[in-house]
């Protein structure tokens, strides 16, 4: 009857705890590499009032389509506008809609998952077949469609983006408590007298949960993403607002000629996506208990 | 002595897609204070719906089941709670009865709190109790499930299951998941806590030696129904039934000058979804004849010796 003795740094953490979550994520180089990418963005962003002596929508018809130099260290667009200091404003756009509708689409999934998966029958038949017909179409093309009825603007943007991805999760949470019903902690549980919310809120839920987070850091990646495909196409945020979407379909006119109008904002959508893929890759090994340190 | 826990034609269905599922059928036998009924059967059986239609983890369909005398076959929600304290349960399998989340204080603990009778202090006291009780190490306290061995979260189970100081526990296969070296050392410590605290056990199994060591009294189940129930000794000395024949001749056995007939059965199990009145052994029963189309009933052929067999006195020589 030895104990398994764990040397390694999560010896005596509850898998799939934070802290347990958090010493395997710190050791994984990518994963740290992208979330220190992703602070940097984050806190440029939040300081470039400052930092920038230029406005994002100031039009300096002088230095049009300037090239990178000390002035202007990523350029100027077509209308002379300082490239950085309107691909880090856009930044606020970017994130706050990945972050935003994420948040949208797995609340409301994992609470419809969460119904659906525990009750069974009539309401998750209701449930599913009604996120069925949402899922029947890209995700890409249900966002635009939604935002082409919603109309254009931030926080409209971030609702169709968030409607859009609910099923994804919903379908995610309702596997994960199909799995965790029928454990035999859940009936041990009932045989002690625990009611129903409680045996839902406190033995199925933070059971159910934790694959998702995985789910949540990718998404994020994917609605960034998504947000610049709706501006590039003129349906998210539109002009003079530098979100990054809108500014790679403003410089595809003068890609030939003055190609940093697109790569710039280009570069930080990929470091952007990159960096998300890689935390949610690491927090996913993080949470797999078959693979061990 | 009398009757804790009694059951009179108990009857559990399930409806299927491809019909009812008679998981236990007319079942009647009762269980006397401070005692241990065995049950046993093959996979499938229903030996396990049976002692989890007791304690209401599943509902029954028709019968009665009483406790101390009373009714409690319908309870409603106030009784039912009552009920729980009074009658538990043991898992088979102790990597999936216990939430992977809490720690074993947690565990343990969860019962107490949720019958909203103790007090911080009585809970923390409960919990020293009923660790030394099962015998786990206080250093165990904060430790997570994954981190013990199969036999310590076993008794993790079990001192969950007592924390409210039930007098009936049903033992659902508490050690066939376990290492035989282990197995002894639950077993045993069930056998203590049934002297220490005069706990009454419905103990389920497959396992045929491990229920000869615990029971009083011995029943066997095939599909839904039960074959035959005796005394222990006397069920090990002499089986009436030709399924209970066929059980025992599975034991495997350490002596070589024994002449060993294995019986084998052949046939396939009859479905427990709509079946046939009559005998449901009777397609694999190598006596079966016309009259095993009728049902049986269980029938006394000896002290306390039960068997459901149309044919039992001619095989075993008694007409």
């Amino acid at each position: 009857m030895a104990k398994k003795t764990n040397k390694s740094s999560t010896a005596g953490l509850k898998p799939g705890s934070l802290k347990y979550v958090w010493s395997k994520v710190s050791h994984n180089a990518g994963a740290m590499g992208g979330l220190v990418i992703i602070c940097a963005i984050i806190i440029l962003s939040a300081l470039i009032p400052f930092i920038s002596p230029y406005d994002y929508s100031a039009i300096d018809m002088s230095n049009m389509y300037a090239l990178p130099s000390m002035q202007h260290l990523f350029g100027c667009d077509e209308l002379g506008r300082d490239i950085m200091t309107r691909v880090l404003y856009g930044a606020r756009y970017t994130l706050s809609i990945g972050f935003f509708s994420v948040l949208i689409s797995a609340t409301g999934g994992i609470i419809l998952g969460a119904l659906s998966g525990y009750f069974g029958g009539l309401v998750d038949t209701a449930i599913m077949r009604f996120l069925d017909i949402f899922q029947a179409f890209p995700q890409i093309l249900l966002a635009i469609a939604l935002s082409a009825v919603f109309g254009s603007g931030l926080d409209k943007c971030i609702l169709a983006l968030g409607l859009a991805g609910m099923p994804n999760f919903a379908r995610m949470m309702r596997a994960n408590i199909l799995g965790i019903r029928g454990a035999e902690y859940i009936e041990a549980a009932a045989s002690i007298n625990c009611t129903k919310v409680r045996i839902i809120l406190k033995h199925i839920i933070p059971n159910a949960f934790s694959p998702l987070i995985v789910q949540i850091a990718m998404s994020i990646a994917a609605a960034g993403l998504q947000a610049s495909s709706l501006s590039f196409v003129g349906l998210g945020i539109q002009a003079p607002e530098p979100e990054w979407g809108a500014m790679l379909a403003a410089g595809r006119n003068f890609m030939r000629d003055y190609p940093h109008l697109v790569i710039v904002p280009g570069l930080f959508i990929m470091a952007t996506v990159m960096s998300f893929n890689l935390i949610g890759d690491a927090i996913r090994d993080a949470l797999d208990p078959k693979l061990k340190d | 002595m009398s009757a804790l826990v009694e059951v009179k034609n108990l009857k559990t269905y399930f409806s299927s897609g491809r019909g009812t599922v008679h998981a236990v059928d007319d079942v009647s036998f009762s269980i006397e204070k401070g005692k241990t009924v065995g049950l046993v059967g093959e996979s499938g059986c229903g030996k396990s719906t049976l002692g989890r239609t007791i304690i209401h983890l599943t509902n029954s369909t028709g019968g009665q089941i009483l406790y101390e005398g009373e009714d409690i076959t319908h309870p409603n929600r106030k009784e039912l709670r009552a009920l729980r304290e009074k009658m538990q349960i043991i898992f088979q399998d102790p990597f999936s009865s216990l939430n992977p989340r809490l720690t074993i204080q947690e565990t343990i603990q969860e019962p107490l709190k949720l019958s909203k009778r103790y007090d911080k202090q009585t809970i923390e006291k409960e919990t020293n109790r009923l660790m030394e009780l099962v015998g786990i190490e206080e250093r165990l306290r904060n430790s997570y499930p994954h981190e013990l061995d199969g036999g310590r979260r076993q008794r993790v189970g079990i001192a969950r299951a007592l924390a409210l100081n039930p007098q009936f526990v049903v033992c659902d296969e508490p050690v066939s998941a376990l290492d035989v070296s282990i197995q002894a050392q639950i077993l045993n410590l069930l056998i203590e806590l049934q002297e220490e605290i005069g706990l009454t056990y419905l103990f389920i199994t497959h396992d045929l030696s491990v229920v000869r060591h615990i029971s009083d009294t011995i029943c066997v189940m095939y599909l839904g129904q039960m074959v035959e129930t005796a005394p222990t000794e006397e069920f090990f000395e002499k089986q009436y039934h030709p399924y209970s024949k066929a059980l025992l001749s599975a034991i495997p056995t350490t002596d070589l000058q024994k002449d060993k007939k294995r019986i084998i059965l052949k046939g396939e199990i009859t479905s427990a979804i709509n079946p046939q009145p009559g005998c449901r052994f009777a397609s694999r029963c190598i006596y079966a004849d016309e009259r095993c189309k009728q049902p049986v009933k269980l029938e006394e052929l000896g002290e306390g010796h039960f068997v459901a067999c149309h044919r039992a006195k001619e095989v075993n020589g008694m007409a």
